[in-house]
C-alpha cells in the first residue's frame, strides 16, 4: 500500500491497483457466500421433504450412486427451483460457485477495458471465451 | 480427497471427481479473497497464464475417461516426485541470473509484494513467460483430467521457471486454480457428472479449511512453506504411483 518502504510504484497507480484488487475480492466473496447460502437452504429443504435421509443410510446412499436422480440440465434445474425442490436449489448453489471465477474474469475484462489496457482486455477476453466454451464442450460430449 | 471419497465413503469415482473439482473452486475462491487483498497475488501474471490453464482444463476434462487411469496415476506420480526434487534443489542454493525477459517486459509482469515475515517490500522480475504458459497448459490438463487443483504443478512452474517468489507463486497459483477448475467444472456439470449431494457437503467443508490456511501463508517464512510443500509433493507422488500400480 501507499507509504510502505521500498515501494516504487506511483501513488496513483497503486490506488488503481488496490481498487482493482478490492473489486475482484468482492466478486469472489459475494459468489462464494451466495453459493453457500443456496447450498445450505437447498439441503435443509431436502431434509424437510425427505426425513428418511436422516434415518436411513440406504436412502442416502442411493443419492450418491451411478444413475442417481438429480437435475442434470438447466431446464431440470429451472423446473426444480420453481417447485421449491431442495436438490435443484443445491444445484443452483453449485452453479453459482462454478460461475464465481467466470464472473471474476468478466469483471477483469471490464476493469482492463476501463483502464484502456488493450493487451490485457484481449487476454482476459480470451480466458472468458474459453470458460464459456467449457459449457458447450461438456454439452457436446455427454 | 478423491481417494478418501472413493475408498472410505464408497462413492462412484465419476462423482468423486465431479465433487472434487467443485470443492477446488470453493477453496481457491475462499483463499483468494485474503491473498488478493494482501497483494500477494500477481494479477497480471495470473491473467496471462490462465490462457494456458483453461485451455489445458478443457483438454483434460474432455479426455477424462478416454485414457487408462492406471497409467495416468503412474505418470503424474513421477511428475510430482520430479517437481519435489526440483524444489529441493533450489532450496539448497539458487543462482540469480539476470536473463532477458522480453515477454514479461512487454506485458509488464514484474511487480513487488510486501513480505510480512521479512517486514519489507520485495521486488521481483518475471522471466520465461512462454515456458510458464506451456507448463500451465500441462497443469491445466492434469487438473481437468483428475479433478484436482494441481497447484503442485503450478507453484514449481512459477517458482522455478518464472522465478516468482514462493509466496507470490502460491497465492497466484491459488488464484488461477479457481478459473482452471471452473473450466473443468463446466464440462463436468454439463456432462451430468456433478452429483449435488456429494459435491455440496465436500465444498462446504473444504471452504472452512481454506479460509484458515490462507490466513497463515503471509505470516510464515518462505523457507517453511517450501519445506511443507516438498513434503506434500512427495506424499502425493507416492500415493499416486501406489494407486497406479495396484
Amino acid at each position: 500500500m501507499a507509504g510502505r518502504p521500498g515501494s516504487t510504484a506511483t501513488p496513483d497507480a497503486e490506488r488503481r491497483v488496490s481498487r482493482t484488487e478490492n473489486l475482484i475480492s468482492l466478486v469472489l466473496r459475494i459468489g462464494v457466500l451466495a453459493s453457500l447460502l443456496c447450498v445450505m437452504t437447498g439441503t435443509v429443504i431436502s431434509f424437510i421433504h425427505h426425513p428418511e435421509y436422516l434415518s436411513s443410510s440406504i436412502a442416502l446412499h442411493h443419492l450418491t450412486q451411478p444413475g442417481a436422480a438429480f437435475p442434470r440440465t438447466l431446464h431440470d434445474v429451472f423446473l426444480g427451483v420453481r417447485d421449491v425442490r431442495g436438490q435443484a436449489i443445491v444445484v443452483v448453489g453449485l452453479l453459482l460457485l462454478i460461475m464465481t471465477p467466470v464472473m471474476r474474469v468478466a469483471v477483469s475484462v471490464l476493469i482492463f477495458h476501463h483502464q484502456r489496457d488493450r493487451m490485457f482486455t484481449l487476454i482476459t477476453a480470451i480466458v472468458l471465451c474459453l470458460l464459456l466454451a467449457s459449457f458447450v464442450l461438456g454439452w457436446i460430449s455427454r | 480427497m478423491i481417494p478418501a471419497l472413493t475408498l472410505l465413503l464408497k462413492i462412484d469415482i465419476r462423482y468423486a471427481i465431479g465433487a472434487s473439482i467443485v470443492s477446488v473452486i470453493a477453496t481457491s475462491s475462499g483463499a483468494a479473497v485474503a491473498y488478493v487483498k494482501e497483494r500477494l497475488t500477481n494479477l497480471r501474471v495470473a491473467m496471462v497464464l490462465e490462457i494456458g490453464t483453461t485451455l489445458g482444463a478443457l483438454t483434460g476434462s474432455y479426455l477424462a475417461g478416454r485414457i487408462s487411469g492406471r497409467w495416468l496415476h503412474i505418470i503424474f506420480g513421477l511428475m510430482m516426485g520430479y517437481s519435489a526434487l526440483m524444489m529441493f534443489r533450489k532450496r539448497r542454493g539458487s543462482s540469480e541470473d539476470d536473463r532477458a525477459a522480453p515477454w514479461a517486459d512487454f506485458l509488464r509482469l514484474h511487480s513487488s509484494y510486501y513480505d510480512e515475515a521479512l517486514d519489507r517490500e520485495v521486488a521481483y522480475k518475471v522471466v520465461r513467460t512462454r515456458v510458464g504458459l506451456g507448463l500451465m497448459y500441462i497443469a491445466g490438463t492434469v487438473s481437468g483430467l483428475l479433478g484436482i487443483g494441481s497447484g503442485a504443478l503450478k507453484v514449481p512452474a512459477m517458482d522455478l521457471a518464472m522465478r516468482l517468489p514462493i509466496k507470490v507463486s502460491a497465492a497466484t497459483s491459488n488464484f488461477m486454480i479457481g478459473v482452471t477448475a471452473a473450466a473443468s467444472a463446466g464440462v463436468y456439470f454439463m456432462r451430468g457428472d456433478i452429483d449435488p449431494f456429494v459435491a455440496a457437503p465436500v465444498a462446504a467443508g473444504v471452504l472452512a479449511g481454506a479460509t484458515l490456511g490462507s490466513r497463515l501463508l503471509g505470516r510464515l517464512h518462505g523457507r517453511i512453506i517450501r519445506i511443507i510443500f516438498i513434503a506434500v509433493l512427495l506424499y502425493v507422488s507416492f500415493q499416486m504411483m501406489w494407486r497406479g500400480i495396484h
